[in-house]
């Protein structure tokens, strides 16, 4: 009898619980909630806190011309500090506490990979931040992640494609011990021999490395005809100052991760014509006015710079993109997250600062190479190299 | 911000013919002494700011017995000052000695503020405190300063100088002479002065140098000033070469160490030796081995002379 009853309590309470489960999203489906989660503090705060910036920048935006068809924006932005274990709290968190429509981030491959992990499950539409291929591709496990950054896989074949025009095929490379030089290490030596490149050095670097000219010394002895440094932060540009206190006057083509005027400044005369494969946001004042990215570059540095006094950065840019798709979305779909989905994925031709997006069913980035240009430096600045 | 001030070489020297793999591409011979010379040069400038690094924690050491961890954030703050500095007033030497008092200041008040509250607890409280200060430094140093990192110009240009097959930085020579000018005078003012005299007196046993009228507290806080202005100092030099940026100091704080107890802790030789021979052991590694093995090398190095020869080469008082 006694445990009868106690069945009986239970089952009234599961009956409570599942009635406030029903009852909450009735209850906040007044805005259309979504949710952001960056790197903005600790070491990649350099990609995270641009992408913070440039999400409340537009959501204040929105909210202030009415919302969305009258709906009004709630953003909710979490923190991971770089921490893959916080990104998926977080995850947890937005998907399932604030019952988010969408996310846009993270801004790392590796916090990327385990938020999808969530999202994937609960159907959450993802629009990731970072690079790496692998976090839209096999697409059929992908089915609710989208990214907006170019992928590695597109830098390193503009770049070959170019060495290769200038009738270089043997390079050394020099990549970052972090998952973004380790990406592009895979890339390099995977795509060199299809591109007709033959790697004759290939050395790494830490991040925190202060000194790599031991590296570059061993690559001077095998001659190689052009060095590919990839690598974010700081690194690269002593390793362009290293090269120039070798005397090494090979070309050095340094990743998209380096593409900013902060490395100018950092490798100072060192710079003068290091190759880079850049966004277009970068240089978008040398492009032509036909291109049709150069209208939404100009319109989101000039309103990042009128907000917080920087120029904008190809980093706050791949949040600028998502949040652009996705309120495309919204307007079209409303507050259902398998219409955004669908919406997101139907998106076509939409110029954004990083790229013309196509997307398709088998492609959730939907940039082809075309998206990076390359640029050489010269005195201090980018010009375009081919 | 210091992109303004950045001296630039004039036009002819900076056109390069960038994308021409230059004759000279195919025709240098490879003999093992060239880059072998080059691993030396790069290990011996980072030896130096080691060993100056190293000569901090031996100062600080001998007067207290205590290890100062926030050692390695005062390189960070003396390159991050100068450079400052150097923004506002664009004078290498000024930025240089400005750099340096700056420092010295902010070691005498870690020692007062964060250390002579303590100083009747045991050492092991103490290390404890100075790993506190060191993290308390770095976070104040990176609300300041921001995350991002700042260059130094070099003090006196950027064309490489040709030593036999090898090249260097002017730079590096900087480091190199003004940091052996430093160890110089140094050791003088140990030998020489009336107060680096009571700084060994007390080194060698405090509760003497006590009870003939040595004020030990007062030779404590200036170890902590002294040592502070050597890894300023430091800071300062390797900058042009390495950039500033306020997480720069921990790793060379743990290299200084490792230095310092490779060479024996305590002892001036031991730590100058400790640091040149780090610098360039780490330097063979990445160039001969591999890059990643870099930092192994030190620690490597420091467990090898932990288990076999705790007192380290030159036998300090470790």
């Amino acid at each position: 009898m006694k445990s009868r009853g106690m069945i009986v309590v239970m089952v009234g309470v599961l009956a409570l619980i599942s009635l406030t489960w029903l009852s909450a999203p009735a209850a906040a489906a007044e805005p259309f909630v979504i949710g952001g989660i960056f790197s903005a503090t600790g070491p990649q705060s350099y990609l995270g806190d641009p992408e913070k910036k440039t999400m409340e920048m537009l959501a204040a935006e929105i909210n202030a011309k009415g919302g969305i068809k009258g709906t009004p924006l709630k953003v909710i932005i979490e923190d991971d500090e770089g921490d893959s274990t916080k990104a998926r709290l977080h995850a947890e968190k937005l998907v399932h506490k604030d019952k988010v429509l969408a996310i846009v981030g993270p801004s790392l491959t590796p916090t990327s990979m385990t938020v999808l992990e969530v999202t994937q499950k609960a159907k959450v539409p993802l629009i990731s931040c970072a690079a790496a291929v692998q976090i839209t591709s096999p697409a059929d496990q992908r089915q609710y992640v989208f990214k907006t950054a170019q992928t590695d896989q597109m830098a390193v074949a503009r770049i070959f494609s170019y060495l290769k025009g200038k009738g270089i095929t043997k390079v050394a490379i020099l990549t970052m011990t972090n998952s973004f030089g380790d990406a592009g290490m895979k890339q390099l030596t995977g795509q060199a021999p299809g591109a007709g490149m033959e790697v004759v050095a290939k050395e790494t670097f830490g991040e925190k490395d202060t000194d790599m000219t031991p590296q570059l010394t061993s690559i001077k002895g095998k001659n190689p005809q052009a060095v590919i440094c990839w690598g974010t932060g700081p690194a690269p540009a002593l390793v362009a100052k290293n090269m120039k206190q070798l005397g090494m006057k090979m070309p050095l083509a340094q990743s998209h991760g380096a593409a900013s005027q902060k490395f100018i400044e950092l490798a100072g005369d060192a710079a003068d014509g290091i190759l880079m494969p850049a966004g277009k946001l970068t240089i978008y004042k040398l492009l032509p006015d036909n291109d049709p990215q150069k209208a939404v570059c100009k319109a989101y540095d000039e309103k990042y710079q009128a907000k917080y006094n920087k120029p904008a950065s190809s980093f706050g840019g791949y949040a600028y993109d998502a949040m652009g798709m996705l309120v495309l979305a919204l307007e079209k779909a409303g507050a259902d997250r398998e219409k955004i989905r669908e919406a997101l994925e139907q998106t076509k031709n939409y110029a954004g600062v990083s790229g013309v997006f196509n997307m398709s069913p088998e492609d959730h980035n939907g940039l082809a190479p075309d998206a990076f240009v390359i640029v050489k430096i010269a005195g201090n600045a980018f010009a375009l190299a081919d | 911000m210091v992109g303004d001030n950045r001296r630039r070489p004039p036009l002819s020297c900076r056109r390069r013919p960038y994308l021409r793999p230059g004759p000279e591409g195919h025709a240098i011979t490879v003999d093992n002494f060239g880059p072998l010379l080059q691993y030396l040069v790069s290990g011996l400038t980072n030896g130096a700011i080691y060993a100056l690094i190293a000569l901090g924690f031996g100062i600080i050491y001998n007067a207290t017995t205590i290890i100062n961890f926030a050692q390695g954030e005062m390189v960070m703050l003396g390159a991050l000052c100068a450079i400052s500095l150097y923004q506002l007033y664009p004078s290498l030497p000024l930025a240089f000695v400005g750099g340096v008092a700056l420092v010295t200041v902010a070691g005498l008040l870690l020692e007062r503020l964060a250390l002579r509250p303590a100083r009747d607890v045991s050492p092991i409280t103490l290390i404890i405190i100075t790993v506190g200060g060191a993290v308390f430094i770095k976070g104040l140093a990176m609300s300041f300063w921001g995350k991002e990192a700042y260059t130094l110009p070099p003090f006196s240009g950027s064309t490489p100088l040709h030593l036999g097959p090898a090249t260097m930085m002017p730079q590096n020579l900087w480091v190199l002479g003004v940091g052996a000018l430093v160890v110089a005078l140094l050791e003088a003012f140990f030998r020489l002065t009336l107060a680096g005299k009571a700084m060994r007196a007390c080194a060698y046993n405090q509760r003497a140098a006590r009870l003939v009228g040595i004020p030990a507290s007062r030779m404590v806080q200036f170890s902590f000033g002294l040592s502070a202005a050597l890894g300023a100092a430091g800071g300062i030099l390797i900058a042009p070469l390495t950039l500033g940026v306020y997480d720069m100091g921990t790793m060379l704080g743990l290299k200084g160490f490792c230095a310092a107890i490779l060479g024996g802790l305590g002892s001036s030789l031991g730590g100058v030796l400790g640091g040149l021979l780090l610098g360039v052991a780490e330097s063979l590694a990445s160039g001969l081995i591999s890059s990643g093995y870099r930092d192994a090398v030190a620690f490597f190095i420091l467990l090898v002379v932990l288990f076999w020869r705790p007192q380290g080469l030159v036998g300090g008082r470790g």
